[in-house]
């Protein structure tokens, strides 16, 4: 049973009608136990089928369902609306992305992005295929946080620098490569630090620690990207010293 | 203008489909690949899974061993040809992946780990803490971004395969964004979309998993294999059907009754917690019969204990159960019990292919859990599914591959063209055009999953079966006068769960009629009107292919090549 109601405000935008996004608000039966995902999806099915956005594991590993709720990048399967404010929950899609339809938005250019960091293993010899490489529980350990981005994109929604400069690599990218780089197979350290050494990489960004806020699964993008910038002096500093001992 | 016609057109991204990607991409440069996928990909349900996957790594085990325990778990329903070939294939699979990077687990000697999992009888199970799934995905779609001639087409949703003088020549496509169709026409096509359990009210599948591949495969004439089969996991949390992983298990979590009994002791006292899912789920259902089930807001359930583990081993080896009970139960498993209760998880059943993914139409392939080869038979072993997907989607996208470079040309355009314009007629102006009536999309989903719940769940019997089946077919024609709110054409999220759930209509008909044609009790298939077992009329693969009216049903041996079906005993 019910315990009482509540009130969601829904950003809608729909391009074929044109305008501007603009906000509509439901009353939807309340349970304590209920996620902003459950009020969408109560709206859906119940209210207004009409009613746009992305959602599929309600796990919090799908990385789908990210929106601004009451003005901060969220996962609605992972947002208990008990925890939010008395009042409205309002619902907006994630700042910093062109909007598709209501709560939908464009990521294209985050895996354009996230191509550009060569997320994979580099290596020139991969020696014998049929057995595994060695790697020591602390060397998996240097990596795994990075690991555990889902590309949830809360990180870009919440980053200044990428709302006021797009073609900025951005938070989950630059944790990416380092996860990556730090890998003991990987040999590929060195493009993608030239990579991230340029105008769009990680320079732009001026340490507002926002992406690591937000950040669902604790990936600490903040701290990834000066990492990065610790690394990419070093070699900058030991190319201009040694010639010729630009990689790793 | 973007290219529409390849060598090999992929359907579905996650771990199958892109492991045939990166196969069939590896085995020639020149081979053009278009990967199309509802979703983007590294949202697919393999990101879900979380226990493991299994692969044969250590002198103590072998192939022997492995094969013996996936054919005894299927309750003699797999086909042991392909089950041979699958065992012997999973370690350089694990290799693989560990090359591109997955970050699996180690040993303090730099190996990669391997855990106990249910029937499993040694430690087999490779894992990267308790997020295998979304490691193995993450992985393999880093990966696939190396091969420029991968074509992505990211959401966008598979309406219907192009059939072409009796072979399959690509599929038709809906663009979710540009709100548009095309025809994407391949040489060869896969079907790799993943599983069905939204048919189902009560499963820890992902809202996306509603048997498209299979629908497909179905409608172009080819059979659903042993559809009845369908996995129910023992431990999932009531209310939202969130998984917890049978790691938690095999890491020595114990299942106990509100009397704090570890019940498992009066079904299974050989194996207790590590027997195989269908056991422990049936063992759930009759202690909640027995009225020595926990009570809570979501009915009745049992307790997960794992508090002997203690806080550090929970968070080194499954972080993210503690992390799933803490923010979706608001309890710490380091302190309490966790409620569980079985749920749909998986179907062992799915498009009728042979070992290397093909199907009896030419030009079709189908891998993973959209396919039935089989090796999981009547009931999958937990582990033996991610690894699955790899094993044969390497398989698959090597014989695609294979098949496509035979082909000189690429298929006619006209068909493409002329299919392109039926679909367009059938969705946008039909479905699309119809105006709102009493019935929506929402409510006949609500009543499939509620009757599929009821009527075809762990327990089954004929009467109950004859009903689901009867009124599936009701369902059926009252979907067809669903009409539309959302007349848009972009994003219309609404159109694709129209055509979600016209697809799922039709693959729990074959669940249904399936389960009630099969006379016996066998693995997860379980009828309370046929306890036993019956090899004598029952050891073969039911096979379901579409009609006008209810599917037909036909049967296949099973094939045998050195286990011999004897009793199931743990």
């Amino acid at each position: 049973m019910p315990d009482s109601e509540v009130v969601f405000r829904v950003s809608r935008y729909r391009p074929e009608s044109g305008g501007r996004p603009t906000f509509q608000e439901y009353r939807i039966p309340y349970r304590s136990d209920m996620v902003v995902l459950d009020g969408l999806n109560y709206i859906k099915d119940h209210l207004d089928p009409t009613l746009t956005f992305r959602w599929s594991c309600r796990m919090g590993i799908c990385g789908s369902c990210g929106a601004d709720v009451n003005g901060r990048p969220r996962l609605t399967c992972g947002t208990y609306i008990r925890d939010m404010r008395k009042g409205a929950v309002t619902v907006e899609p994630l700042s910093n992305f062109p909007i598709l339809k209501d709560l939908v938005v464009d990521f294209d250019d985050f895996l354009d992005k996230l191509a550009s960091v060569r997320p994979y293993i580099v290596r020139k010899d991969w020696g014998d295929l049929s057995k595994e490489y060695i790697q020591y529980p602390e060397d998996v350990d240097a990596y795994r946080q990075q690991s555990l981005c889902i590309n949830c994109m809360l990180c870009y929604a919440a980053c200044p620098v990428f709302g006021a400069s797009p073609e900025f690599v951005g938070p989950a990218a630059s944790a990416l490569a380092l996860r990556y780089i730090r890998d003991t197979r990987d040999e590929g350290g060195a493009e993608r630090l030239a990579r991230l050494n340029t105008k769009t990489g990680i320079w732009e960004c001026t340490f507002v620690g926002e992406c690591s806020v937000v950040c669902p699964k604790e990936v600490d993008p903040a701290a990834a990207i000066q990492t990065l910038k610790f690394l990419a002096t070093t070699r900058h500093m030991r190319r201009l010293l040694m010639p010729g001992s630009a990689s790793r | 203008m973007e290219r529409t016609a390849f060598d090999l057109v992929i359907v579905g991204g996650g771990a199958a489909g892109l492991r045939a990607g990166i196969a069939a991409a590896e085995s020639d440069p020149d081979l053009s690949i278009a990967l199309v996928s509802k979703v983007y990909p590294m949202r697919s349900h393999t990101v879900s899974a979380e226990g493991g996957t299994a692969a044969v790594l250590r002198d103590y085990d072998s192939f022997e061993l492995h094969a013996l325990d996936t054919i005894k778990g299927s309750d003699f329903l797999a086909d042991q040809d392909a089950v041979e070939f699958f065992v012997a294939h999973c370690p350089q699979e694990i290799i693989r992946l560990e090359h591109w990077g997955c970050p699996w687990s180690r040993d303090e000697d730099g190996r990669v780990s391997q855990r106990a999992f249910g029937g499993m009888s040694v430690k087999r199970t490779v894992y990267a803490a308790d997020k295998v799934g979304f490691h193995i995905l993450h992985t393999l779609f880093q990966t696939s971004m190396k091969y420029e001639q991968i074509h992505r087409f990211d959401e966008s949703f598979v309406t219907s395969l192009i059939l072409d003088g009796g072979a399959c020549t690509g599929v038709v496509a809906m663009n979710l964004r540009a709100g548009t169709m095309a025809a994407l026409q391949g040489k060869a096509t896969i079907l790799a979309t993943g599983g069905c359990g939204r048919v189902y009210e009560f499963t820890t599948n992902g809202f996306i998993k509603t048997g498209d591949g299979m629908a497909l495969a179905y409608r172009a004439g080819v059979a659903l294999k042993d559809m009845e089969m369908v996995q129910f996991h023992p431990t999932c949390l009531p209310g939202t059907g969130i998984l917890i992983t049978e790691a938690a298990r095999g890491e020595g979590g114990v299942l106990v009754n509100k009397e704090g009994e570890r019940y498992m002791q009066r079904y299974l006292p050989g194996k207790m917690e590590l027997g195989p899912r269908d056991i422990l789920s049936r063992a759930m259902i009759q202690e909640i019969k027995a009225g020595r089930a926990f009570e809570g807001t979501y009915g009745p359930y049992l307790g997960l204990d794992l508090r002997h583990l203690g806080e550090k081993r929970i968070n080194e080896r499954i972080p993210m159960v503690r992390e799933l009970a803490e923010k979706y139960m608001g309890l710490d498993p380091v302190h309490e019990l966790i409620p569980v209760r079985p749920g749909q998880h998986y179907i062992m059943g799915g498009v009728s292919t042979g070992l290397k993914g093909e199907t009896t139409l030419p030009g079709l392939y189908a891998v993973g859990e959209t396919a039935c080869v089989s090796i999981n038979g009547a009931n999958r072993l937990g582990s033996n599914s991610l690894s699955e997907c790899l094993v044969f989607g390497a398989a698959c996208g090597l014989a695609a591959a294979e098949f496509a470079k035979k082909r000189p040309s690429y298929p006619r355009g006209a068909t493409a063209r002329e299919a392109l314009r039926k679909e367009e007629a059938r969705v946008f102006d039909g479905l699309l055009g119809r105006e709102r009536g009493k019935e929506t999309v929402a409510g006949i989903r609500v009543e499939m999953q509620q009757l599929m719940e009821r009527d075809v769940g762990i327990f089954r019997e004929e009467s109950a079966l004859a009903d689901a089946c009867g009124m599936l077919a009701k369902l059926r024609d009252r979907f067809g006068a669903v009409g539309l709110a959302d007349k848009d054409r972009v994003f219309n999220t609404e159109l694709t769960a129209v055509l979600e759930l016209d697809f799922m209509l039709d693959v729990a008909a074959t669940i249904a009629h399936s389960a009630r044609n099969r006379h016996e009790s066998r693995g997860a298939h379980s009828r309370t009107d046929f306890p036993q077992r019956d090899d004598a009329n029952f050891l073969k693969h039911t096979l379901a292919f579409r009609t006008d009216g209810a599917p037909r049903i036909d049967y296949l041996p099973v094939k045998i090549t050195k286990w011999q079906p004897a009793e199931r005993k743990y």
